[in-house]
């Protein structure tokens, strides 16, 4: 039981993950209507800048802030130079152009820091675990990671919701040619809106930093999964993206932590292991097929 | 004519009893994963192999050699069509470099089939070992499973009972989870296969706490062997439940990335840098002279690959084309290896001898993997029986 606990917990981390990397790409894709592959190096640049600030300042806090904010002045450099020109291009230019600042991101890092991986110290007050109930341990850092996760996901509900920004995306992603035409300043709008995905996407690179190893191409590693959040929730809705992530999240876990078992009961140890990886390896796409097929726009679009 | 052209020219006549065909650089294709968590795998390989020409001048075993180095990113795919380039815009017939066997396993079929001699600086997946060896195929590293046999003995000698292993669910993972189980005389408790690709392994960690094993086996190599043993740490496994390894997944990289965390892991590895032999004491120095970090062992491997080739060179007199006369001298594996004396089994595999090893705090109060003893001599591969060139 407390096995099934902790792989739940697990579970709703690495949901926590996701959704701030899905919920920046999907608001950019649902608003402007560009699919920006470089999302994955955003958070990459997160990761790096927090972590080089870590090893020179040693505080993690101001790590932390340097990483959200690197990423999203990054990002907003990015919309106003490159993105910017491709919002009247059709698909499969932004997707060759955000490719190539991929390349450029990950050889910029190589030539800035090298190959070889950064290290991050979990920081002093958030180290070791502690005793949730009963005997489920839990690492305190993982437990900061779900309550940083929640407290963006409300924060971003109460910002969409409940402010004048959140009424200008909730209206361009109805219709965006109609905001432009009530005379919004559309290009500020999407440059703050984009800066706002990238800082998403750095907070995870910034928590991510600690516990993964910040290194070149970690950004492409998490990107196909990101995806794979923004199509089960609804590509456009940051609704569907919280549901999405929570779903693949947990369900990859789940798969990951108890399929060999119950492989187990049908065939041979060894065997049954190979397999169940393998299986739990497809399991999220195969969810993302079904899902697909049932509800073609994704559990909870944005519009209609 | 100027009086250099005529003193060079004068020197090629001296040295006409050489074949004119050893004028021209003999072309090397390195194809070799540099991107990615990977990356600094076959960075330090590469570097090796680069330094191991330059101190011979630009040569290998006399010969003028020119490498052609392209970045795999780890992808099969993307291995093969570099292959495929090198042999068939560049001519090359001699290619080395890859690190992973996943990619290994779309090259080297294809560059055997075109005629050509490939030799391993480090992957040495299983089902090129046996029945489909090949006499143009070489590995100068060792053959995966015994990396990891290694290991076994190692966590046998300590008398561990009770295992837990994991590995990535691609050919070297499996042939790391075969090799340990061969030579581990206890139990395994579970065989858990992760993603090569994979970045958390809280659920992994989760599985091994719950099964209360008395060591824990892992391979993960590069970038996932710094996520795992750093995790393994942070979920307070570390202290609990003793780690066995073989070299790759704690090398000299990983080491400085997880710093006190490897203090106490089991190491075992066919070489290290501070074995005593006057070849690996030039390699080290020169190694840190020009790139200012302790070389990893994969370093090793790809000065000593590059040696194994001056060797065969130096035997056909740069002749590349007549590859069974290549392969004939490439076997003789005449060097000074910087692992001490080397020689090929008859599956075109190395002979090795094993040692364990163990992080300590140096005088200088840095952490050194320091050898400890050696685990087994002169140790063979097990599908080198199966081998019928």
């Amino acid at each position: 039981m407390s096995l099934l606990i902790e792989q739940a917990l697990n579970g709703v981390q690495l949901g926590f993950m996701l959704f701030l990397l899905a919920a920046g790409l999907t608001l950019i894709f649902g608003i402007m209507g560009v699919i920006n592959l470089a999302h994955g190096s955003l958070y990459m640049i997160g990761a790096f800048a927090m972590a080089w600030v870590a090893n020179v300042t040693g505080s993690f806090l101001i790590a932390a802030l340097a990483g959200l904010l690197t990423a999203g002045a990054i990002g907003m450099l990015m919309e106003y130079f490159i993105i910017r020109k491709l919002y009247t291009r059709d698909h499969l230019d932004q997707v060759l152009a955000t490719f190539g600042l991929i390349l450029f991101f990950n050889q910029l890092t190589v030539l800035l820091f090298g190959r070889q991986p950064l290290f991050v110290q979990i920081p002093g007050f958030l180290e070791g675990s502690i005793l949730l109930f009963g005997d489920v341990r839990y690492p305190v850092y993982r437990i900061a990671i779900i309550a940083a996760g929640l407290l963006t996901a409300i924060g971003l509900y109460l910002l969409i919701a409940r402010t004048r920004l959140g009424m200008l995306i909730r209206a361009g992603a109805a219709n965006r040619d109609m905001v432009r035409a009530l005379g919004v300043d559309i290009r500020l709008l999407y440059t703050v809106l984009f800066g706002l995905g990238a800082m998403l996407a750095g907070l995870a690179g910034v928590m991510a930093g600690p516990i993964l190893s910040v290194q070149v191409g970690m950004g492409e590693q998490v990107l196909i999964l990101t995806f794979v959040v923004v199509v089960i929730g609804g590509v456009g809705s940051v609704r569907g993206a919280f549901v999405g992530a929570m779903i693949v999240g947990v369900v990859d876990t789940m798969l990951r932590a108890f399929l060999p078992q119950a492989f187990r009961q049908l065939m041979a140890g060894p065997d049954a292991d190979a397999l169940a990886a393998g299986f739990s390896a497809m399991g999220v796409y195969m969810l993302m097929a079904f899902v697909l097929l049932v509800k073609p726009k994704g559990l909870l679009p944005a519009h209609g | 004519m100027t009086l250099k052209g005529f003193v060079s020219g004068a020197a090629f006549a001296l040295l006409s009893y050489a074949p004119a065909m050893a004028q021209q650089p003999v072309k090397i294709g390195m194809v070799t994963t540099l991107s990615g968590p990977g990356g600094y795998l076959g960075a330090d390989m590469r570097d090796a192999f680069n330094l191991a020409i330059e101190m011979e001048g630009g040569k290998l075993g006399g010969v003028p050699v020119q490498v052609l180095v392209e970045d795999d990113a780890l992808k099969p795919g993307q291995g093969k069509e570099i292959a495929e380039r090198f042999m068939k815009t560049e001519r090359v017939k001699l290619l080395t470099g890859i690190i992973f066997s996943n990619v290994a396993g779309a090259v080297v079929p294809d560059v055997l089939d075109n005629g050509g001699v490939y030799v391993s600086p480090n992957a040495g997946p299983s089902n090129f070992a046996g029945k489909e060896c090949h006499a143009n195929y070489f590995v100068v590293s060792w053959q995966n499973d015994t990396l990891h046999e290694s290991a076994g003995q190692n966590a046998t000698n300590l008398g561990f009972k009770r295992a837990v292993v994991l590995a990535p669910n691609y050919q070297a993972g499996r042939d790391a989870i075969s090799g340990f189980k061969r030579f581990f005389k206890g139990e395994v408790l579970g065989e858990i296969y992760t993603r090569l690709d994979q970045t958390d392994f809280a659920p992994e960690m989760a599985q091994v706490r719950a099964a209360k094993p008395d060591v824990v086996f892992q391979f993960h190599p590069g970038g996932l062997g710094i996520t795992f043993a750093r995790q393994y740490q942070q979920a307070g496994l570390l202290e609990t439940i003793p780690m066995v390894v073989a070299s790759p997944s704690l090398d000299s990289v990983i080491l400085k990335a997880i710093g006190d965390a490897a203090l106490g892991i089991h190491i075992s590895s066919h070489w290290n840098s501070d074995l005593p032999n006057a070849a690996n004491k030039e390699f080290v120095a020169a190694f840190q002279k020009k790139y200012g970090r302790i070389p990893s062992y994969y370093a090793s491997q790809g000065y000593d690959t590059a040696r194994a080739i001056g060797a065969a060179l130096k035997g056909t007199g740069g002749k590349v084309d007549d590859t069974k006369a290549f392969s004939d001298a490439m076997r003789k594996a005449d060097f000074q290896s910087v692992r001490g004396d080397f020689k090929f089994g008859p599956n075109n595999h190395p002979i090795n001898d094993w040692y364990s090893l163990r992080v300590e705090r140096a005088s200088d109060g840095n952490l050194a993997i320091v050898t400890k003893a050696k685990i087994l001599e002169n140790h063979s591969d097990f599908y080198a029986k199966d081998c019928k060139m």
